[in-house]
């Protein structure tokens, strides 16, 4: 079965491993919970090319380990995602999140590092279970309901996968997983399932639904691996496909325009997980090696300070039990320094300011728009740059933690989880400074020079001005003292009218699909209610009568069938 | 006959051994005797079945003729690939719910009374392994009625009264169903003067076209379907299924409907098998369709209940949908699919089933609203129901993964991928009754006015059992390279004939 005895899929150590957090206290658990990850980290990189471990599966060979640059970059960033997820988590009294939360880690891995579509189909729907049960756990009502969503969406998009790996293996007669062409029955319903976990319209709405109900550790572990294994299985799969760009497209400027909306500090920073997706399906869907290694790049900086942001506002949920809305919050950064460092170094990196790794992961695909000569693309791309800094890199640090006084002191969080910022933060900047190692791991060779002056200007001149549009609004809202309000009104007013008049004509037919949608799904329910409930026509208890009367029926119509048809 | 067919005596022994075992229940009187015979004889059973599936896959079909009389004048047993994998699945669930049985019987039905118990569920075990060995249609009716009227028994032993009347209705219809398949082999009769399956294979295509054959075909399918518990004979299995005692359900659940499945198979497929039914008839929209409103009408209905039990025996008739449907396709492909699936499914259903009979057996709870925070009261119970669950959900690494991949596969390759596509969608109606258990189980807390907030104190008889269930379904949602074989070899012998 196994190519190499000694070698155990590096997805089993921490799936096997989650299983013994449950049954384990004290100093055994965290050891186990820092252990695996690491051990799971020197797994992948014994991980050589090729196919590693087969085995068969119907008529099948299943290749459940194959090694490349670009799974290996993936896993890597995944088991250091759950290191860093593990150490901010070592107080959670839940046990049972983080052992979701690592079965959930080690299925990412699986994904990353599997060489057909059946194991990426098991390892996918494994990753569906865990993470439903992350956001479960957190125990609240409102996450009960978020997790029965967010599972039917990906229950869902796990079948349309289904039914196109299986379509697929009979086309081809082949699970291997390669680059495909999105042109037949089988390959767009591969294309679909991946796409919903990327979180593409239609159903982008799972991901700001379920990840702010999650705990304040559980989100951290959810915003670094379900989005991005769909994007990995994009860049394997389907790079190079022109829909991907416009989809792509689609999810940063939605992610931009709903963050700014928003008032809960977690669902901001969800729907900025979007907006970064997008980026990265764009570089997907313009394929080239330049594209393929930004978006495998952005991905690897994006999971550190996106997970380093979600630390920061998780540390000022936990610390303030529980307070979640902007508006409630403020002022945290006299009694929360560190915590407030962490956060701003977090939204530098993903406004890609220059010396943070956001900068020399994130240009690299703008870059290879200009390349290619899509200079529409390659506008959005830049325009949408300056919306994130907005929403993420000046609105999640000023409300929290500078805006007015709120008046809540609590102190900074317990050392484990500010080692586990303090590490996220050093990367963000080392990477930043160093990007060397972080291209070395590239699928191609890369001659890309984030430092030249030209960049540095422009990104510098980008973020200066939207900086500027932020702070020029200040005054105006000092003097009439409800600075809240006022902000309230900037993003709730200004920013909608100006949408409305780009998506007039869109919105009216979205919302007419919506009232009719929702009339339909609750005269459907209420006709299933009818008559499915225990007292209902199918469900009650029936009279032999009846029974009886079925049964001359159908002997009728198959008298009928067998001598008339 | 130019070679006449070596005889091989286990396969009567198969039947026998039950069949004399349940009088010597009853003249034990003592429900540990009567126990210990039911067990000892149930293993044995075990025993005899995998012999004869390994002679069956080595050698080819085994035959025995009774009382030394040749074929078409003497009643013939006959084991192929299909009945082989039939009798495998019937005997393993019995050597599984008889330990098992033990403590939940001593629960669940008076104690004067447990020894008719042991001696039914041999005359049932007894009259099921008969239907799928012998290879006569009469010989098949007696089978059908010995196992029938054992089981309206075993079902009126619960101690909720109104498993009289669930009784009563199944016992009713039961006897149409069986009359209805009599009145079709009389009809065959009529027309071939035989009533050897294989000797009706050779003749019915003379006279396929009369309409004596196709009443009798007629009368064969409706009164099947009724066994089987397709949708809309369904309606007597919900009540059954939830007043028997719990041993009985997993007992019948996992073991009477798939021998009903193969009955229909030997139909359509050997008796029926030189006329090509599914070609002259539009045989396959009918059955599609009353398949997959049994997978969306009963799966939906399942959503709705309150009492575990009844859930469950509504996901029943809706996973009897999936292996109609595979029957409906007519090729090798859905046929394995069916076939596959009648073993997957009584595994999943047969530990669910032992789950739910064990918070049964700790705390008399069945209902939605009972099973409150059973999750942290019966942790290991309700750790095996959700292996279960996932399985009926068709989770990968689960047995009903397996069926869900060899039925889809199925479709896809007759082209119908809109079909997939229903399967995969009724499986998400899986999702959210198994969830619905779930939540109560995990999400909600313990009530506080429940006395008896301790942990499992579930006896290892009922323990392991249940592990063994709900550990094949995972081992053989892994490992399923056995099985699905076994399942193509079936599929070939049918479409093949003997």
């Amino acid at each position: 079965m196994t190519t190499d005895p000694l070698l155990l899929p590096p997805a089993l150590i921490l799936i096997i491993g989650a299983f013994l957090l449950p049954v384990t206290r004290g100093w055994v658990r965290s050891a186990l919970v820092l252990g695996l990850p690491i051990l799971t980290l020197g797994a992948i990189w014994s991980v050589g090319d090729g196919v590693q471990i087969s085995t068969s599966f119907l008529d099948y060979e299943l290749q459940v380990v194959e090694g490349s640059n670009l799974s290996r970059l993936f896993a890597t960033v995944f088991a250091l995602m759950t290191f860093a997820g593990g150490l901010f988590a070592l107080n959670q009294q839940r046990v049972i999140e983080l052992t979701a939360a690592f079965a959930y880690a080690g299925s990412a891995i699986g994904v990353a590092l599997a060489g057909d579509l059946v194991t990426v189909f098991v390892f996918w729907e494994l990753m569906a279970i865990g993470s439903t049960l992350v956001v479960w756990s957190a125990g609240t009502e409102a996450a009960g309901k978020a997790a029965m969503r967010y599972a039917l969406v990906h229950l869902l998009g796990g079948v349309v996968l289904m039914v196109g790996v299986i379509a697929y293996a009979q086309e081809t007669g082949s699970i291997d997983f390669t680059a495909m062409e999105a042109n037949s029955f089988a390959t767009w319903m591969i294309l679909i399932g991946f796409l919903v976990n990327t979180g593409a319209p239609p159903l982008s709405a799972w991901l700001p639904d379920a990840y702010p109900e999650a705990s304040w550790s559980g989100t951290v572990f959810l915003s670094a691996f379900t989005t991005k294994t769909a994007v990995y299985v994009l860049l394997v799969g389907f790079s190079g496909a022109q829909i991907l760009i416009w989809i792509g497209l689609y999810m940063i400027m939605y992610g931009i325009i709903y963050a700014l909306l928003e008032n809960d500090m977690r669902r901001i920073l969800s729907y900025s997980i979007v907006n970064q997706v997008g980026f990265m399906v764009v570089g997907a869907g313009i394929g080239t090696e330049m594209a393929v290694n930004g978006a495998a790049a952005h991905a690897f900086t994006h999971i550190i300070y996106k997970a380093l942001l979600l630390m920061s506002a998780g540390s000022v949920l936990h610390m303030t039990g529980g307070k979640r809305k902007c508006t409630d919050l403020g002022g945290l950064f006299q009694s929360m320094p560190f915590t407030a460092f962490a956060g701003i170094i977090g939204a530098l990196a993903i406004s890609s300011f220059p010396w943070t790794s956001g900068f020399v992961s994130k240009s690299m695909t703008s870059q290879a728009a200009f390349d290619e000569g899509m200079m529409v693309t390659w506008f959005l791309l830049m325009a949408a740059s300056a919306g994130v800094f907005l929403h993420a890199g000046i609105k999640f640090p000023w409300f929290v933690f500078f805006q007015k006084d709120s008046g809540l002191r609590p102190k900074d969080p317990p050392w484990n989880m500010k080692l586990a910022m303090g590490l996220f933060a050093f990367l963000c900047i080392w990477l930043g400074l160093q990007p060397e190692p972080l291209y070395a791991l590239l699928p191609y060779p890369t001659a890309y020079e984030p430092y030249t002056a030209a960049h540095v200007y422009e990104m510098l001149q980008l973020l200066l001005y939207s900086g500027l549009a932020f702070f020029v609004m200040l005054p105006l809202m000092k003097r009439t003292l409800t600075i809240t309000l006022d902000f309230d009104w900037f993003y709730r007013k200004l920013a909608p009218a100006a949408c409305r008049i780009l998506t007039a004509v869109v919105g009216r037919i979205l919302g007419g699909f919506a009232a009719l949608k929702n009339k339909l799904v609750t005269d459907v329910i209420s006709l299933a209610t009818e008559h499915h409930n225990p007292r209902g026509v199918l469900a009650r208890t029936t009279p032999a009568g009846v029974m009886t009367l079925w049964l001359v029926v159908l002997l009728c119509a198959y008298l009928l069938l067998y001598l008339f048809v | 006959m130019i070679d006449v067919p070596a005889s091989d005596p286990w396969l009567i022994l198969l039947v026998v051994v039950p069949l004399l075992a349940a009088p010597l229940c009853v003249l034990l009187r003592g429900p540990a005797g009567a126990w210990s015979v039911a067990t000892a004889v149930s293993w044995g059973v075990l025993g005899i079945a995998v012999k004869l599936l390994g002679d069956v896959l080595e050698r080819g079909t085994l035959r025995y003729r009774i009382g030394g009389w040749d074929a078409p004048w003497g009643i013939e047993y006959l084991l192929d690939p299909v009945g082989a994998f039939v009798v495998v699945i019937v005997a393993a669930i019995g050597a599984v719910v008889l330990p098992y049985a033990k403590s939940s019987v001593e629960k669940e039905v008076r104690s004067d009374r447990i020894y008719l118990f042991y001696a039914m569920v041999l005359l049932c075990l007894s009259g099921l392994l008969g239907i799928a060995v012998t290879g006569d249609a009469f010989n098949l009716f007696v089978f059908l009625e010995v196992s029938s009227l054992s089981s309206y028994v075993l079902i009126s032993l619960g101690r909720d009264r109104r498993a009289l009347t669930a009784a009563f209705r199944y016992l009713i219809m039961g006897t149409l169903g069986a009359t209805f398949y009599i009145i079709g082999v009389g009809l065959m009769y009529q027309m071939t003067g035989t009533l050897n399956i294989q000797d009706l294979t050779t003749i019915i295509p003379a006279v396929a076209d009369t309409r004596t054959v196709l009443a009798a075909l007629a009368f064969l399918t409706v009164g099947i379907s009724l066994k089987l518990a397709l949708f809309p004979l369904h309606l007597w299995l919900p009540n059954a299924y939830t007043f028997a005692p719990s041993a009985v359900t997993v007992f019948l659940s996992a073991t009477a409907t798939k021998v009903s499945a193969y009955v229909l198979l030997r139909i359509f497929f050997t008796v029926f098998g030189q006329v090509d039914l599914f070609a002259h008839f539009p045989l396959q929209p009918v059955l599609m369709a009353m398949a997959l409103a049994a997978m969306f009408l009963a799966s939906l209905t399942a959503i709705w209940q309150q009492n575990v039990k009844r859930m469950l025996a509504y996901s029943s008739v809706a996973q009897i949908g999936y292996t109609v449907l595979g029957i409906s396709l007519a090729t090798e492909a859905g046929l394995s699919g069916a076939i596959i699936h009648l073993f997957n499914h009584a595994l999943m259903k047969g530990a669910a089933f032992m789950a739910i009979g064990a918070v049964v057996y700790a705390t008399g709870a069945v209902t939605l609203d009972r099973l409150a925070g059973m999750g942290k009261r019966m942790p290991f119970t309700m750790a095996a129901f959700v292996v279960a669950g996932l399985g009926l959900i068709g989770m990968p690494l689960t047995a009903g993964f397996i069926s869900k991949w060899q039925l889809i596969t199925a479709a896809l390759e007759s082209g119908y991928w809109p079909l997939a596509v229903l399967i995969l969608l009724s499986s998400l109606l899986a999702v959210i009754y198994v969830w619905r258990v779930v939540e109560a189980a995990y999400l909600r807390p313990v009530p506080a006015n429940e006395a008896w907030a301790a942990t499992d104190r579930v006896p290892v008889g009922m323990q392991v059992p249940m592990w063994v269930l709900a550990g094949a379904s995972v081992y053989f949602g892994t490992d399923a390279s056995f099985t699905l074989e076994l399942a193509h070899t079936a599929a070939r012998a049918l479409m093949g004939g003997y």
